[in-house]
């Protein structure tokens, strides 16, 4: 075991994957030479060479657009979107084409390739460095979408991924790369040191996709969360002494609906929350599978705190960012209902 | 303040319409045999003429001549000429088939038949298109089985793609056919990619990206001529130009760009440019290209030079946007007829021996057909099951897909 932080989990996991598989490639914007504007694949070129991790041209579409056709070839890609908020020129890609072209082709061709994007706010990243846009993913049938929380799962959850036999969108919440994240930005920011998932095996190891974790057991609700999320929901329980059990999805598709059903028929209520924004947001996934399957188990309407419904903006950072006052303030509202 | 004149704005419109009389002067074509045939590994910035002309080698008279001439045996232009007619043959039948409510769609690819099909014989086993819905001459001269396409066009229940797709849409990763998707020039870029990956792996495939005149604006167009360029990736980057983007003349697209091969100079690619309608100059310069990539001295755009004689699709109607006999018109003629010719004028062929070959090609695309309705076509016989629909999305399926096809009872 290491100690390691979000971003040296990351990459620690590549390094291991492509010290096992010589198919695996790493490429993007600053991917390279540089190792990543967050240092997620820093020494990475050093190690495998030139032709197995290196820099790409500034054309979202063409990164993915190549890795589709590396994936083809028999490679197995793991490119970056240096922020996710500029995946939207490689949409085109990602949904009509990587997403489908195991069916379209009836297995003749797959794309076994991961997408790592960097995503969520809390950063001041304003309108193109903060946004979560899991649920234009999670809509795509033939995408499988993970959010990791801690680096432990992190390093886990991509080494499943890039041994996936499908595409992969893999967000990383970069408010987490150095430290966890409750959303109390008053505080003093703190490392992944001294955290127990903050402990992380140097060697190779997997934390399997569509499997959720219970962060904090509990009897009185259930806390739906991902990402920066859990963080804050952790605080939120702690902070109204309300005994709620909070659940790490993990892994948005496939998702492990038999953990969620299980905790909210025992709890009978639940909230979700997400830094996304509200309409159309994954939470209202959730919040229909929930009050499909655990109807007769409601003791109050599933709550959703969620990031307002507008662009994400700069100087209203902690205005938007669903921190643990407003969850906090749902949370009691939700026990009262 | 300024004298500057009031702006306006500058939509190119086609030389003529529909009721006036055709006009191609505006094309200017070179003799056959006069464009020059450079070193298969010279600097492209000392070739940029060639993305100007047309490179050709059958003359009026239907003889081979120039530098790039002598590419291909008789034998194998004898079977060039099958391969082109067999194509011809087979759309006639699903254009047919189509209007006989048998499947919902079809593409034929009248007048472009030599493109693909001369193409497909520069490649080698092991290599891999990234065609568009207009190709499957690759499939036909890659000896792809013609019942194996019905079935697909039929979405019976031997479609090889379980009738998930399209009419046309076919995938043959045997075949070095890449799956053909509905979004234009995706499989440009990802073309690039593949060959990209060839050279990661040190392996000898190449690839070839595939696209038509109007789809070179789309953005991967762009993307995959950066990419190709920066990574010197072995693929042949193929641009068809059949003139028409639908209804939208070429000019839409092209702009006030001298051609669409002059488009590859700017990313330093040696562009060349080809009379998509001679046979033997389509193999002539794919054979150069593929070997230029092959060697590993880089990538190539080619741009093919030829004319949609037929509708877009079974959806669309020519006569709304462009004269009836345009086609007629069109300088570099028919394909068929052009190398047709040339047999005969070699003496390895007869008016007579062509008549009977499209007789036999007839009935090996009827009995085909025949063989393929046993399986059924859109709306009667035999049809994928209802459980394919939710097989594939995943290599295993999801717990919420399976949910799903309980739902739907299968």
């Amino acid at each position: 075991m290491a100690r390691m932080t979000m971003i040296e989990a990351i990459r620690s996991a590549m390094d291991v994957a492509m010290g096992r598989d010589e198919d695996v490639v790493v490429y993007g914007e600053d991917v390279g030479y540089f190792g990543g504007v967050f240092r997620c694949t820093q020494g990475l070129q050093q190690k495998y060479g030139k032709t197995r991790c290196f820099d790409a041209p500034i054309s979202e579409s063409g990164i993915v657009g190549t890795a589709i056709g590396m994936a083809a070839y028999g490679l197995k890609p793991c490119i970056e979107i240096q922020f996710a908020d500029y995946m939207y020129p490689a949409y085109d890609q990602l949904t009509q084409e990587a997403a489908r072209l195991r069916y379209r082709s009836n297995g003749d061709f797959t794309c076994p390739m991961v997408v790592r994007m960097p995503t969520g706010g809390g950063i001041f990243g304003g309108q193109t460095h903060s946004q979560s846009p899991e649920a234009l993913f999670t809509h795509v049938c033939g995408l499988q979408v993970v959010v990791p929380s801690n680096p432990y799962d992190a390093k886990g959850l991509l080494i499943s991924a890039i041994e996936n036999p499908d595409p992969v969108i893999f967000l990383e919440p970069k408010r987490l790369y150095n430290g966890p994240f409750d959303g109390h930005h008053e505080h003093p920011v703190t490392s992944w040191a001294g955290h127990p998932l903050g402990e992380v095996p140097e060697d190779y190891f997997s934390v399997p996709l569509g499997k959720a974790a219970v962060r904090r057991e509990g009897s009185a609700v259930t806390i739906l969360a991902y990402g920066t999320m859990v963080h804050v929901a952790e605080a939120t329980a702690e902070e109204t002494g309300i005994d709620a059990e909070i659940i790490d999805l993990r892994t948005l598709v496939p998702l492990d609906l038999e953990t969620i059903l299980q905790s909210v028929k025992k709890t009978g209520r639940c909230m979700v929350i997400h830094e996304a924004t509200l309409t159309s947001g994954y939470g209202a996934e959730l919040v229909a599978l929930v009050q499909e399957h655990c109807f007769y188990h409601l003791e109050a309407p599933i709550m959703r705190v969620a990031g307002w419904d507008t662009p994400y903006p700069h100087a209203q950072e902690w205005d938007y960012f669903p921190g643990p006052a407003r969850a906090g303030q749902a949370l009691r509202d939700l026990m009262e209902a | 303040m300024t004298d500057a004149p009031r702006l306006s704005l500058h939509v190119p419109e086609p030389e003529v319409r529909p009721g006036d009389k055709p006009d191609f002067s505006h094309v200017s074509i070179p003799k056959a045999g006069s464009v020059r045939r450079p070193e298969i590994d010279a600097d492209p910035e000392s070739m940029r003429d060639l993305a100007f002309s047309i490179i050709r080698v059958l003359n009026r008279e239907g003889e081979a001549v120039g530098p790039w001439a002598g590419t291909l045996t008789t034998e194998e232009l004898m079977e060039g000429l099958r391969h082109m007619m067999l194509l011809r043959a087979f759309d006639q039948r699903m254009l047919m088939a189509q209007r006989q409510g048998k499947t919902s769609f079809y593409m034929q690819h009248l007048g472009e038949e030599a493109v693909s099909c001369a193409f497909r014989r520069a490649l080698q086993p092991g290599d891999m298109n990234f065609p568009t819905y207009r190709q499957a001459g690759l499939l036909i001269a890659g000896g792809y089985p013609l019942v194996d396409m019905m079935n697909q066009i039929y979405s019976n229940d031997a479609d090889p793609l379980k009738g998930r797709q399209l009419p046309v849409m076919y995938s043959s990763k045997e075949h070095g056919f890449f799956s053909i998707s509905g979004n234009l020039a995706t499989q440009y870029v990802q073309a690039v990619g593949w060959a990209m990956a060839s050279a990661i792996r040190n392996d000898t495939k190449i690839a070839a990206g595939w696209i038509g005149d109007g789809s070179t604006a789309e953005s991967d167009f762009h993307a995959a001529l950066v990419f190709a360029s920066t990574y010197r990736a072995p693929v042949v980057l193929n641009v068809v130009n059949n003139q028409w983007a639908i209804s939208t003349f070429q000019g839409i697209a092209r702009g006030g760009s001298g051609t669409f091969a002059a488009r590859g100079l700017g990313f330093g690619l040696p562009s060349l440019r080809v009379d998509g309608n001679d046979y033997l100059a389509v193999h002539a310069v794919a054979k150069w290209a593929a070997e230029r990539a092959r060697r590993n001295i880089g990538p190539t755009l080619v741009e093919y030079v030829t004319y949609r004689v037929g509708a877009h699709s079974t959806s669309d109607d020519p006569s709304a946007y462009r004269p009836k006999e345009e086609s007629e018109a069109w300088p570099l003629g028919d394909p068929v007829i052009r190398l047709k010719n040339h047999l005969i004028r070699i003496g390895a062929w007869s008016e007579e021996r062509h008549t009977q070959m499209e007789a036999e090609i007839r009935d090996t695309v009827v009995s085909a057909q025949k063989e393929a309705e046993r399986h059924g076509t859109l709306h009667s016989g035999g049809r994928p099951s209802m459980r394919d629909m939710f097989e594939g999305v995943y290599a295993e399926m999801p717990a919420h897909l399976r949910r799903q096809r309980q739902k739907a009872g299968v």
